[in-house]
């Protein structure tokens, strides 16, 4: 596993093409796109002001910088540098941009999400979107890029639009069984379209593509409800983590629960394992030290941690939320799908020091990760069962199902690893800090205990 | 001796009863005159022996001398005697009538006494009725209690639900609050604000669509076009999704005919031994559905049927067997039971030293495929780490050793020879400055001594005192300056 060198970055802004070709950062100002393998920069932008969001095209040809505070949007070409587009949203402001997934159209939500603007960089054409709704996820498109749903609110009800991607064309729109839309998404299939309702109702309504109501779910009321939502990348499995600890997985032939995924503060008869995270201090003449260490200098005084298996039963910390204050922090926050759809990555908001893996096929626990601090950020190898996480140390951590692994990141002033990336191809793992970020190339053999 | 002939005395001739006034014979009257018979002689003196144990006087003494009577001792002791014997009855009446009285009030109290009793059993019953009643109430409150307590918890839960709803809300309107405000605050600047600054892209030029091809109108052909192309994707979805499911329905129906096929012909195996049971079980019906499903085998290879009928046969087919089957191992069971207690040899059931036998055979072959197996695995471990471990491990390991080493040597060679010239020019400083204080000194002593020499006259003892005072001053902070300029020199 290398390291590369640390560079500037501001904002968390840092995003690989999606050919996987090039690196694009954002450092105040100015936008640095640099060759992925080599790091060298390649192109460097000037902006108009600090980029609040940066997002490549889907061609990679095409970069979109949005100043959230100015209302502007400027859009930079890598293959010509002195090719500009500026859109500016004038007094009615900027709250969001993003790009269509065909390249050519940017969608730009206005301040109090008036209405979103879809400009055209091929015809300097316009369109609009009346009444979007301001959610937790109110546009999605579909992976093949052909449709995107936008959740809308007319007269105190929820609607969803589904416009084709191609010309604008608003396909179908039909109103939802929501009393309040929290988010919509799209099946990896794009064939379903999952609805979801605000935290105060739990309900999660399938739509087919063509607008009919396949079927509704509801695990319980009165209580919070839905706190995440996630396809499984084959559309098998519609995963949902609500406020009651727990994950609902639904089966796409029936729409039924066909199993609950329990977290419970104290582990115990199940055949997975508990990794716990161990920190150690180095002490003199011990054989962790090697030339490298003692050459790089700051090791020295960097806690080395490595993974205990701990036997059962074993007892997570538990947080016990403010119970006067709204959006607790209970309930599963996060879910991710590894790319095999053959596990399943969650996070428990009271226990969040832990992450739990658990295996698709069986339908059961296979590993949980304890961690000395919370988890900020975990994420899976788009080509490999392998869940990369980090927990705001200097360390990196990797499970794949063969063991654990925790990697110290050697840099001097210590990097504190706040969130993460794989490379599309991944090979390689883009780590950001507060203000920098580091890239960390994979060996292509697995690592080991 | 007194008592014996009263008795005889009351017994034969005088019954003193009290309903019976017998006279007496004792006494016949004989010319006026009280004679005693000679037969009541006898008699005679018990009469005046019982008259004086009455404590009366005697009627007669034999001092009197005649054989008269006394008539007037005869007659009080008649009248004693009546008077005795009235007492007598009086006292008899009166213990009677104690005695009816007392008879009356045990009466009286055995009847209070079965009445308390009984009284006693009733308020008993009572007691243990009322008992019972108690304890049935107490489970009863106990039940309560708890359902109280449930309530409580779950109106506490509910409170809680209510309570983080309550909050949720809240911080809900206060975000619509604060948008709403933040709109309105826009809007006023907006209307005051006169010149609005209206959208605008500024693009260099026009860049091709990603696919490049022109785009279209927006026609109801292409809207219907749209429409199509949707219907397809789903029904494309539905198409692989309809595919998969075949297939493993296919699967699963290959799975459950073998299935049927091995419960078959296991039970085929056992047809001639237990061929009596069959008919237990219905046979005739058993061996016509057995053809059917042979029957069905055939034409099902050969024509796939999918209908609700063929499915349901063949679901109901396998659970036939299946129970079939299960009876069969049932049996066996007993079977081995039954041979293991030694009552009934059974030509089905295999003979129990052969069987063990096999046992032992199987588990010696066993036994040599995992030695084997170890064998193989240790030449296997020895080919792959023989050349490792021997040569290259150990060159590597001591090639890294030599290499540190050599590097630790070279580096602590600078070292010392940046050590050496430090020292060597620490010690030339430190010369020079010696020898720079001593020229100093000299200096200042000559020029001291000079200007004594030449002033001596002018100068006082104190002067002189305070300019050797400030040449020593002098003098030290040269000292000083130097040891400083040594030191910073040292420490480079």
């Amino acid at each position: 596993m290398n390291f590369s060198e640390v560079f500037k970055q501001t904002n968390q802004l840092c995003k690989v093409s999606p050919d996987g070709k090039y690196l694009a950062t954002c450092v105040q100002y100015r936008l640095v796109v640099r060759d992925v393998s080599t790091l060298q920069i390649l192109q460097l932008y000037t902006c108009l002001d600090q980029v609040s969001h940066m997002e490549w095209s889907s061609d990679s040809l095409f970069i979109l910088c949005a100043m959230y505070n100015r209302g502007l949007v400027q859009v930079w070409s890598l293959e010509q540098p002195d090719w500009h587009c500026k859109i500016d949203e004038g007094s009615i402001g900027l709250v969001s941009s993003r790009w269509s997934p065909d390249g050519r159209h940017i969608l730009n939500t206005t301040e109090f999400h008036l209405r979103v603007t879809v400009w055209s960089l091929c015809t300097k054409a316009v369109s609009y979107i009346k009444y979007p709704k301001a959610c937790q996820k109110g546009v999605d498109f579909s992976r093949d890029g052909r449709y995107m749903a936008l959740a809308e609110r007319r007269d105190c009800k929820d609607y969803v639009c589904v416009f084709v991607c191609d010309d604008w064309h608003l396909l179908r729109h039909f109103e939802t069984e929501t009393q309040d839309l929290a988010g919509l998404e799209w099946s990896p299939n794009g064939c379903v379209l999952a609805v979801w309702d605000s935290c105060l109702e739990y309900k999660v309504l399938l739509y087919s593509l063509d607008g009919r109501l396949l079927s509704t779910y509801s695990a319980y009321e009165w209580s919070l409800g839905v706190k995440s939502v996630s396809w499984s990348p084959s559309s098998q499995f519609l995963a949902i983590g609500s406020y009651d600890e727990k994950v609902r997985i639904l089966n796409h032939i029936t729409w039924k629960k066909i199993t609950q995924l329990e977290h419970p503060a104290v582990i115990d008869n199940t055949k997975a394992t508990v990794y716990k995270e161990v920190e150690k201090r180095p002490g003199v003449g011990s054989d962790e030290m090697s030339l490298h260490s003692i050459t790089m200098g700051t090791t020295l005084f960097n806690t080395q941690s490595k993974y205990e298996i701990c036997p059962l039963p074993v007892q997570i910390p538990v947080v016990k939320p403010d119970p006067d204050r709204a959006n607790p922090k209970i309930g599963i926050s996060v879910l991710a799908f590894s790319s095999d759809s053959r596990y399943l990555a969650t996070k428990n908001d009271n226990m969040a020091t832990a992450v739990w893996v658990w295996d698709m096929q069986k339908m059961s626990l296979e590993a949980v990760l304890e961690q000395t601090s919370a988890v900020r950020c975990f994420q899976w190898d788009p080509q490999r069962p392998r869940l990369a996480l980090c927990t705001g140390n200097t360390k990196l951590y990797l499970w794949s199902p063969g063991g654990c692994v925790s990697v110290q990141v050697p840099t001097e002033g210590g990097f504190q690893v706040q969130s993460l990336n794989w490379h599309c191809s991944g090979n390689s793992l883009i780590l950001l800090g507060k203000d920098q970020l580091c890239l960390c190339y994979m060996d292509t053999d697995q690592e080991d205990k | 001796c007194r008592t014996s002939p009263l008795r005889q005395f009351s017994q034969s001739s005088l019954p003193l009863h009290r309903n019976s006034y017998a006279l007496s014979t004792f006494c016949a009257e004989h010319n006026n005159i009280a004679v005693v018979s000679p037969t009541s002689f006898s008699y005679f003196a018990l009469l005046l022996q019982e008259v004086s144990s009455f404590g009366l006087p005697p009627v007669w003494t034999e001092q009197d001398g005649s054989s008269e009577l006394n008539i007037v001792a005869v007659l009080n002791c008649m009248y004693d005697l009546i008077q005795l014997h009235r007492r007598g009855l009086r006292t008899l009446e009166n213990m009677e009538v104690e005695q009816l009285k007392s008879n009356s009030n045990v009466d009286y109290l055995q009847l209070t006494s079965t009445r308390l009793k009984e009284q006693l059993e009733i308020s008993k019953r009572e007691n243990t009725g009322l008992l019972e009643r108690e304890r049935q109430l107490q489970l009863k409150v106990k039940s309560l209690q708890n359902c109280l307590k449930n309530e409580k918890e779950e109106v506490q839960k509910l409170q809680n639900i209510i309570a983080s709803r309550a909050s949720q809300y809240n911080h809900e309107m206060k975000r619509k609050e604060r948008e709403f405000n933040k709109l309105k605050e826009r809007l006023n600047q907006l209307l005051v604000d006169k010149k609005e600054k209206k959208q605008a892209i500024d693009v260099l030029n026009n860049i091709g669509r990603a696919d490049g091809k022109r785009s279209l109108w927006k026609t109801e052909k292409t809207e219907a076009k749209h429409e199509g192309e949707m219907y397809k994707t789903l029904l494309s979805d539905y198409d692989s999704r309809q595919r998969e499911l075949l297939m493993e329905n296919a699967e699963l129906r290959k799975v459950l005919q073998q299935m049927k096929k091995d419960m078959v012909s296991i039970l085929s195996a056992r047809k001639p031994a237990a061929k009596g049971d069959k008919h237990e079980h219905g046979g005739t019906q058993a061996a016509s559905e057995e053809e059917e499903d042979e029957v069905f085998d055939s034409s099902k290879e050969s024509v796939e049927l999918y209908c609700v009928h063929a499915r349901e046969k063949l679901t109901n087919s396998i659970r036939l067997q299946w129970r079939r089957l299960k009876s069969h191992v049932e049996r066996l069971d007993s079977q081995v039971s039954l041979a293991q207690t030694g009552e009934t040899t059974n030509t089905d059931a295999v003979p129990r030293e052969t069987h063990e036998e096999e046992m032992d055979r199987l588990k010696l072959e066993i036994q040599q495929c995992k030695d084997f197996i170890q064998a193989q695995q240790q030449l296997l471990q020895q080919q792959l780490s023989s050349p490792c471990d021997e040569e290259a491990a150990s060159l590597l390991s001591d090639g890294y050793m030599l290499q540190e080493k050599e590097r630790l040597g070279e580096e602590w060679k600078t070292l010392e020879g940046q050590r050496k010239i430090f020292e060597r020019e620490r010690r030339n400083f430190t010369e020079a400055a010696i020898r720079l204080s001593h020229e100093q000194l000299l200096a200042s002593k000559q020029k001291y001594c000079s200007h004594f020499f030449t002033y001596s006259s002018i100068f006082t003892s104190s002067k002189v005192i305070r300019q050797t005072n400030m040449l020593v001053y002098k003098y030290k902070d040269y000292f000083k300056c130097f040891k400083a300029n040594l030191f910073s020199l040292w420490n480079l």
